[in-house]
Protein backbone atom coordinates (compact mmCIF):
# COMPACT_ATOMS: atom_id res chain seq x y z
CA UNK A 1 0.00 0.00 0.00
CA UNK A 2 1.40 3.04 -0.68
CA UNK A 3 0.16 6.39 0.25
CA UNK A 4 0.37 9.13 -2.36
CA UNK A 5 1.14 12.30 -0.44
CA UNK A 6 3.88 10.61 1.36
CA UNK A 7 5.72 9.33 -1.81
CA UNK A 8 5.44 12.57 -3.21
CA UNK A 9 6.93 13.99 -0.29
CA UNK A 10 9.62 11.80 -0.52
CA UNK A 11 10.48 12.56 -4.15
CA UNK A 12 10.28 16.05 -3.63
CA UNK A 13 12.94 15.75 -0.63
CA UNK A 14 15.10 13.47 -2.91
CA UNK A 15 15.24 15.17 -5.95
CA UNK A 16 16.59 18.33 -3.17
CA UNK A 17 19.36 16.63 -1.73
CA UNK A 18 20.45 15.09 -5.30
CA UNK A 19 20.65 18.56 -6.26
CA UNK A 20 22.55 19.68 -3.19
CA UNK A 21 19.83 21.36 -1.52
CA UNK A 22 20.72 22.51 2.49
CA UNK A 23 18.61 19.88 4.77
CA UNK A 24 16.16 22.48 6.56
CA UNK A 25 15.17 23.38 3.16
CA UNK A 26 14.11 19.91 2.44
CA UNK A 27 12.84 19.56 5.77
CA UNK A 28 10.74 22.59 5.10
CA UNK A 29 9.73 22.19 1.84
CA UNK A 30 8.23 18.30 3.03
CA UNK A 31 6.40 19.98 5.69
CA UNK A 32 4.88 22.05 3.58
CA UNK A 33 3.69 20.12 0.45
CA UNK A 34 2.38 18.01 3.31
CA UNK A 35 0.40 20.69 4.99
CA UNK A 36 -0.62 22.51 1.84
CA UNK A 37 -2.32 18.90 0.72
CA UNK A 38 -4.76 18.46 3.16
CA UNK A 39 -3.36 20.23 6.66
CA UNK A 40 -2.18 17.22 8.58
CA UNK A 41 0.99 17.67 10.31
CA UNK A 42 3.74 15.86 8.74
CA UNK A 43 6.68 14.56 10.83
CA UNK A 44 10.48 14.52 9.17
CA UNK A 45 13.50 13.31 9.54
CA UNK A 46 15.91 13.79 7.11
CA UNK A 47 19.58 12.72 6.59
CA UNK A 48 22.00 13.37 3.92
CA UNK A 49 21.64 9.92 3.26
CA UNK A 50 18.02 8.77 3.59
CA UNK A 51 14.60 10.67 4.50
CA UNK A 52 11.72 9.21 6.72
CA UNK A 53 8.28 11.03 7.01
CA UNK A 54 5.25 10.19 8.55
CA UNK A 55 1.78 11.94 9.09
CA UNK A 56 0.74 12.85 12.76
CA UNK A 57 -2.58 11.15 12.08
CA UNK A 58 -1.73 7.73 10.39
CA UNK A 59 0.35 4.67 11.92
CA UNK A 60 2.64 5.07 8.70
CA UNK A 61 6.16 5.81 7.90
CA UNK A 62 7.62 6.03 4.60
CA UNK A 63 11.64 5.98 4.60
CA UNK A 64 13.37 6.84 1.27
CA UNK A 65 17.27 6.13 0.68
CA UNK A 66 19.41 8.97 -0.78
CA UNK A 67 22.46 7.08 -3.13
CA UNK A 68 23.76 9.53 -4.82
CA UNK A 69 24.54 13.21 -4.12
CA UNK A 70 24.96 15.48 -6.76
CA UNK A 71 25.01 19.62 -7.34
CA UNK A 72 22.09 20.76 -9.62
CA UNK A 73 21.10 23.55 -8.16
CA UNK A 74 18.60 24.02 -11.20
CA UNK A 75 16.45 20.53 -8.98
CA UNK A 76 16.94 22.43 -6.19
CA UNK A 77 15.01 25.84 -7.88
CA UNK A 78 12.71 23.61 -9.27
CA UNK A 79 11.26 21.23 -6.97
CA UNK A 80 10.96 24.95 -4.82
CA UNK A 81 9.14 26.63 -7.61
CA UNK A 82 6.88 23.47 -7.55
CA UNK A 83 6.20 23.26 -4.24
CA UNK A 84 5.05 26.73 -4.52
CA UNK A 85 2.62 26.44 -7.05
CA UNK A 86 1.22 23.72 -5.32
CA UNK A 87 0.78 25.86 -2.14
CA UNK A 88 -1.00 28.71 -4.44
CA UNK A 89 -3.42 26.12 -5.48
CA UNK A 90 -2.00 25.68 -9.14
CA UNK A 91 -1.48 21.88 -9.01
CA UNK A 92 -2.83 19.26 -7.63
CA UNK A 93 -1.15 16.65 -5.98
CA UNK A 94 -1.32 13.93 -8.44
CA UNK A 95 -0.27 16.51 -10.70
CA UNK A 96 2.36 17.90 -8.91
CA UNK A 97 4.06 14.23 -8.28
CA UNK A 98 4.02 14.15 -12.22
CA UNK A 99 6.06 17.13 -12.02
CA UNK A 100 8.74 15.91 -9.86
CA UNK A 101 9.09 12.90 -11.53
CA UNK A 102 9.78 14.56 -14.73
CA UNK A 103 12.19 16.96 -12.98
CA UNK A 104 13.62 14.21 -11.48
CA UNK A 105 14.28 12.59 -15.37
CA UNK A 106 14.93 15.65 -17.35
CA UNK A 107 16.30 18.16 -16.05
CA UNK A 108 18.83 20.73 -18.65
CA UNK A 109 21.96 20.73 -17.43
CA UNK A 110 24.51 23.01 -19.23
CA UNK A 111 26.24 20.88 -21.96
CA UNK A 112 29.81 19.64 -21.08
CA UNK A 113 31.79 22.21 -23.22
CA UNK A 114 29.95 24.98 -21.62
CA UNK A 115 31.29 23.86 -18.28
CA UNK A 116 34.69 23.45 -19.43
CA UNK A 117 34.81 26.61 -21.23
CA UNK A 118 33.15 27.96 -17.62
CA UNK A 119 36.03 26.24 -15.25
CA UNK A 120 38.58 27.81 -18.27
CA UNK A 121 37.33 31.02 -17.06
CA UNK A 122 36.64 30.47 -13.53
CA UNK A 123 40.45 29.31 -13.25
CA UNK A 124 41.91 32.07 -15.10
CA UNK A 125 39.77 35.36 -13.29
CA UNK A 126 40.09 33.37 -9.99
CA UNK A 127 43.75 33.30 -10.21
CA UNK A 128 44.05 36.90 -10.85
CA UNK A 129 41.80 37.48 -7.87
CA UNK A 130 43.68 35.34 -5.23
CA UNK A 131 47.21 35.78 -6.19
CA UNK A 132 46.35 39.65 -5.59
CA UNK A 133 49.19 40.34 -8.67
CA UNK A 134 48.25 41.34 -12.16
CA UNK A 135 50.00 38.52 -13.45
CA UNK A 136 48.41 38.72 -17.34
CA UNK A 137 50.88 36.54 -19.13
CA UNK A 138 49.84 33.55 -16.89
CA UNK A 139 46.06 33.76 -17.69
CA UNK A 140 46.33 31.28 -20.78
CA UNK A 141 48.12 28.73 -19.06
CA UNK A 142 45.80 28.94 -15.96
CA UNK A 143 42.40 28.51 -18.41
CA UNK A 144 44.08 25.62 -20.29
CA UNK A 145 45.03 23.78 -16.87
CA UNK A 146 41.82 24.61 -14.82
CA UNK A 147 39.62 23.30 -18.38
CA UNK A 148 41.35 20.17 -18.27
CA UNK A 149 41.74 19.34 -14.95
CA UNK A 150 37.92 20.34 -14.54
CA UNK A 151 37.33 17.80 -17.99
CA UNK A 152 39.20 14.95 -16.15
CA UNK A 153 37.29 15.53 -12.67
CA UNK A 154 34.16 15.56 -14.85
CA UNK A 155 34.72 12.48 -17.11
CA UNK A 156 36.12 10.29 -13.75
CA UNK A 157 32.83 11.02 -12.12
CA UNK A 158 31.13 9.85 -14.77
CA UNK A 159 33.45 6.40 -14.83
CA UNK A 160 33.68 5.54 -10.93
CA UNK A 161 31.14 6.16 -8.14
CA UNK A 162 34.17 6.13 -5.74
CA UNK A 163 34.23 9.20 -3.81
CA UNK A 164 36.84 11.62 -3.71
CA UNK A 165 39.15 10.26 -6.52
CA UNK A 166 38.18 12.16 -9.15
CA UNK A 167 38.50 15.33 -7.20
CA UNK A 168 41.72 13.92 -6.55
CA UNK A 169 42.65 13.01 -10.03
CA UNK A 170 41.38 16.55 -11.13
CA UNK A 171 43.72 18.33 -9.13
CA UNK A 172 46.40 15.69 -10.02
CA UNK A 173 45.51 17.35 -13.78
CA UNK A 174 46.14 20.53 -13.25
CA UNK A 175 49.25 20.29 -11.32
CA UNK A 176 50.85 18.24 -13.90
CA UNK A 177 50.10 20.25 -16.88
CA UNK A 178 50.79 23.06 -14.68
CA UNK A 179 53.62 22.17 -14.43
CA UNK A 180 54.59 20.89 -18.18
CA UNK A 181 53.30 24.39 -18.54
CA UNK A 182 55.79 26.53 -16.88
CA UNK A 183 58.99 24.30 -17.70
CA UNK A 184 57.41 24.87 -21.41
CA UNK A 185 57.91 28.72 -20.37
CA UNK A 186 54.09 29.35 -21.27
CA UNK A 187 53.55 30.31 -17.71
CA UNK A 188 55.87 32.37 -15.40
CA UNK A 189 54.37 31.36 -11.84
CA UNK A 190 53.03 27.47 -11.20
CA UNK A 191 51.87 28.53 -7.74
CA UNK A 192 49.49 31.24 -9.16
CA UNK A 193 48.84 28.96 -12.01
CA UNK A 194 47.63 26.14 -9.38
CA UNK A 195 45.68 28.07 -6.91
CA UNK A 196 43.33 29.60 -10.02
CA UNK A 197 43.16 26.42 -11.42
CA UNK A 198 42.25 24.45 -8.75
CA UNK A 199 39.45 26.46 -7.70
CA UNK A 200 36.61 24.95 -10.05
CA UNK A 201 37.41 21.87 -8.27
CA UNK A 202 36.62 23.48 -4.63
CA UNK A 203 33.85 21.86 -3.06
CA UNK A 204 31.57 25.19 -2.39
CA UNK A 205 28.28 23.47 -1.84
CA UNK A 206 29.54 21.18 0.67
CA UNK A 207 31.25 24.34 2.51
CA UNK A 208 28.09 26.73 2.13
CA UNK A 209 25.58 23.88 2.92
CA UNK A 210 27.47 22.88 5.84
CA UNK A 211 27.58 26.22 7.48
CA UNK A 212 23.43 26.95 6.86
CA UNK A 213 23.19 23.76 8.27
CA UNK A 214 24.89 23.83 11.54
CA UNK A 215 23.02 27.60 11.93
CA UNK A 216 19.65 25.92 11.47
CA UNK A 217 20.81 23.39 14.30
CA UNK A 218 20.65 20.68 11.60
CA UNK A 219 23.38 19.33 13.23
CA UNK A 220 23.81 15.53 11.70
CA UNK A 221 23.71 16.54 8.22
CA UNK A 222 26.00 19.79 9.14
CA UNK A 223 28.76 17.69 10.11
CA UNK A 224 28.20 15.45 7.23
CA UNK A 225 28.66 17.71 4.78
CA UNK A 226 31.47 19.27 6.44
CA UNK A 227 33.01 16.43 6.62
CA UNK A 228 32.58 15.77 2.78
CA UNK A 229 33.92 19.38 2.11
CA UNK A 230 37.40 18.65 4.36
CA UNK A 231 37.85 15.05 2.87
CA UNK A 232 36.90 16.94 -1.07
CA UNK A 233 39.41 19.77 -0.04
CA UNK A 234 42.21 16.76 1.24
CA UNK A 235 41.54 14.98 -1.95
CA UNK A 236 42.45 18.03 -3.82
CA UNK A 237 45.66 18.97 -1.84
CA UNK A 238 47.06 15.06 -1.96
CA UNK A 239 46.68 15.55 -5.51
CA UNK A 240 48.52 18.80 -5.71
CA UNK A 241 50.84 17.45 -3.33
CA UNK A 242 52.25 14.32 -5.62
CA UNK A 243 53.47 17.60 -7.94
CA UNK A 244 55.88 18.81 -5.38
CA UNK A 245 56.81 15.13 -4.55
CA UNK A 246 57.91 14.04 -7.54
CA UNK A 247 59.25 16.85 -9.34
CA UNK B 1 48.66 50.79 -12.50
CA UNK B 2 45.80 53.02 -11.74
CA UNK B 3 43.23 52.69 -8.69
CA UNK B 4 40.50 53.22 -11.00
CA UNK B 5 41.73 50.72 -13.34
CA UNK B 6 41.98 48.07 -10.56
CA UNK B 7 38.86 48.46 -9.20
CA UNK B 8 37.64 47.98 -12.86
CA UNK B 9 39.19 44.65 -13.04
CA UNK B 10 38.78 43.40 -9.78
CA UNK B 11 34.64 43.83 -9.53
CA UNK B 12 34.51 42.73 -13.06
CA UNK B 13 36.92 39.25 -12.50
CA UNK B 14 35.10 38.64 -9.43
CA UNK B 15 31.75 39.03 -11.09
CA UNK B 16 32.84 36.71 -14.27
CA UNK B 17 34.61 33.97 -11.87
CA UNK B 18 31.01 33.73 -9.85
CA UNK B 19 29.09 33.07 -12.54
CA UNK B 20 31.64 30.68 -14.32
CA UNK B 21 31.22 28.87 -11.22
CA UNK B 22 27.38 28.96 -11.21
CA UNK B 23 27.73 27.18 -14.57
CA UNK B 24 29.65 24.67 -13.07
CA UNK B 25 26.84 23.66 -10.69
CA UNK B 26 24.22 24.34 -13.11
CA UNK B 27 22.11 27.31 -11.44
CA UNK B 28 19.40 28.33 -13.46
CA UNK B 29 19.91 30.67 -16.37
CA UNK B 30 17.65 33.60 -15.04
CA UNK B 31 19.82 33.97 -11.82
CA UNK B 32 23.36 33.63 -13.12
CA UNK B 33 23.25 37.28 -13.56
CA UNK B 34 22.63 38.55 -9.90
CA UNK B 35 24.22 35.43 -8.86
CA UNK B 36 27.49 37.19 -10.06
CA UNK B 37 26.95 40.27 -8.62
CA UNK B 38 26.52 38.85 -5.05
CA UNK B 39 30.20 37.53 -5.91
CA UNK B 40 31.47 40.55 -7.05
CA UNK B 41 29.62 42.77 -4.36
CA UNK B 42 31.40 40.33 -1.90
CA UNK B 43 34.72 40.38 -3.28
CA UNK B 44 34.43 44.09 -3.48
CA UNK B 45 33.97 44.40 0.25
CA UNK B 46 36.66 42.33 1.13
CA UNK B 47 38.86 43.87 -1.22
CA UNK B 48 38.26 47.62 -0.24
CA UNK B 49 38.61 46.84 3.19
CA UNK B 50 42.05 44.56 2.68
CA UNK B 51 43.10 47.72 0.91
CA UNK B 52 42.10 49.79 4.10
CA UNK B 53 44.60 47.35 6.17
CA UNK B 54 41.54 46.19 8.32
CA UNK B 55 42.34 43.22 8.75
CA UNK B 56 42.07 40.01 7.19
CA UNK B 57 38.85 38.59 9.79
CA UNK B 58 36.90 41.61 9.52
CA UNK B 59 37.74 41.83 5.58
CA UNK B 60 36.15 38.57 5.43
CA UNK B 61 33.26 38.28 7.70
CA UNK B 62 32.04 41.55 6.37
CA UNK B 63 32.35 40.52 3.01
CA UNK B 64 30.75 37.24 3.54
CA UNK B 65 28.18 39.18 5.62
CA UNK B 66 27.76 41.52 1.79
CA UNK B 67 27.05 37.77 0.23
CA UNK B 68 24.00 36.86 2.49
CA UNK B 69 22.37 40.35 2.43
CA UNK B 70 22.44 39.73 -1.19
CA UNK B 71 21.61 36.81 -1.45
CA UNK B 72 18.77 37.31 0.85
CA UNK B 73 17.36 40.57 -1.01
CA UNK B 74 17.84 38.41 -4.60
CA UNK B 75 15.78 35.50 -3.27
CA UNK B 76 13.29 37.36 -2.17
CA UNK B 77 12.92 38.75 -5.58
CA UNK B 78 13.39 36.22 -7.41
CA UNK B 79 11.66 33.93 -5.35
CA UNK B 80 14.39 31.14 -5.50
CA UNK B 81 16.41 29.33 -3.13
CA UNK B 82 19.29 31.44 -1.13
CA UNK B 83 21.38 29.21 -1.76
CA UNK B 84 21.57 29.67 -5.46
CA UNK B 85 23.13 32.92 -4.93
CA UNK B 86 25.42 32.02 -1.68
CA UNK B 87 27.21 29.33 -3.19
CA UNK B 88 28.43 31.11 -6.38
CA UNK B 89 29.07 34.09 -4.74
CA UNK B 90 31.14 32.66 -1.85
CA UNK B 91 33.98 31.48 -4.50
CA UNK B 92 36.11 34.23 -4.39
CA UNK B 93 36.72 34.69 -0.81
CA UNK B 94 37.05 31.11 -0.41
CA UNK B 95 40.58 31.24 1.40
CA UNK B 96 42.10 29.16 -1.81
CA UNK B 97 45.59 30.71 -1.89
CA UNK B 98 45.85 29.95 1.89
CA UNK B 99 44.87 26.79 1.63
CA UNK B 100 47.58 25.81 -1.77
CA UNK B 101 50.26 27.36 0.48
CA UNK B 102 49.89 25.18 3.50
CA UNK B 103 49.33 21.86 1.00
CA UNK B 104 52.97 22.75 -0.32
CA UNK B 105 54.29 23.75 3.17
CA UNK B 106 53.06 20.72 4.63
CA UNK B 107 54.62 18.26 1.81
CA UNK B 108 58.03 20.20 1.34
CA UNK B 109 58.31 19.61 5.63
CA UNK B 110 58.07 22.86 6.54
CA UNK B 111 55.65 21.60 9.39
CA UNK B 112 55.71 25.23 11.31
CA UNK B 113 54.41 27.40 8.30
CA UNK B 114 52.41 24.83 7.66
CA UNK B 115 50.53 24.84 10.31
CA UNK B 116 50.39 28.24 10.69
CA UNK B 117 48.63 28.59 7.58
CA UNK B 118 46.21 26.24 8.08
CA UNK B 119 45.10 27.77 11.54
CA UNK B 120 44.31 30.99 9.32
CA UNK B 121 42.21 28.92 6.79
CA UNK B 122 40.40 27.75 9.89
CA UNK B 123 40.27 31.15 11.50
CA UNK B 124 38.75 33.19 7.86
CA UNK B 125 36.54 29.98 7.37
CA UNK B 126 34.98 30.86 10.82
CA UNK B 127 35.01 34.14 10.03
CA UNK B 128 32.76 34.05 6.84
CA UNK B 129 30.47 31.47 9.28
CA UNK B 130 29.58 33.96 11.26
CA UNK B 131 29.44 36.58 8.18
CA UNK B 132 26.71 34.22 7.25
CA UNK B 133 25.36 33.88 10.83
CA UNK B 134 24.46 37.88 11.10
CA UNK B 135 23.22 37.82 7.52
CA UNK B 136 20.62 35.60 8.40
CA UNK B 137 20.20 36.84 11.76
CA UNK B 138 19.22 40.11 10.03
CA UNK B 139 17.09 38.06 7.83
CA UNK B 140 15.07 36.98 10.53
CA UNK B 141 14.76 40.06 12.34
CA UNK B 142 13.77 42.14 9.29
CA UNK B 143 11.11 39.31 7.81
CA UNK B 144 9.52 39.42 11.67
CA UNK B 145 9.02 42.69 11.39
CA UNK B 146 7.74 42.71 8.07
CA UNK B 147 5.19 40.24 9.52
CA UNK B 148 4.26 42.27 12.60
CA UNK B 149 3.50 45.18 10.18
CA UNK B 150 1.58 43.38 8.26
CA UNK B 151 -0.33 41.84 11.22
CA UNK B 152 -1.14 45.47 12.58
CA UNK B 153 -2.71 46.39 9.70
Amino acid sequence: MENELLATCLLAGRIMIEGGSEMYRVDDTMTRIARNAGGERAMVFTTPTGLFIALDSQPLVQLAPVRKRGIDMEKVAGVNQLSRSFQAGELTLAQLRARLVKLDTNTPYFPVWLQVLAAALCSTTLMVIFAQKYDWFDMPLAAAVGALGFYAYLWLSHVTTMRFISELVGAFVVGITAWVGVRLGLGQSLDNVIIGAVMPLVPGVAITNSIRDMLAGHLLSGMARGMEAILSACAIGVGIALIFRFF
Amino acid sequence: MPYGLQLLVQVSFSYLSTVAFAIIINVPRRALNLAGWSGAIGWLVYWLLMGLHSGRMLANLLGALAIGVCGMLFARRKKMPVIIFNIPGLVPLVPGATAYQAVRALVLGDMEVALQLTLRVAMVAGAIAVGFMLAQLLAETTYRMQATKAVKK
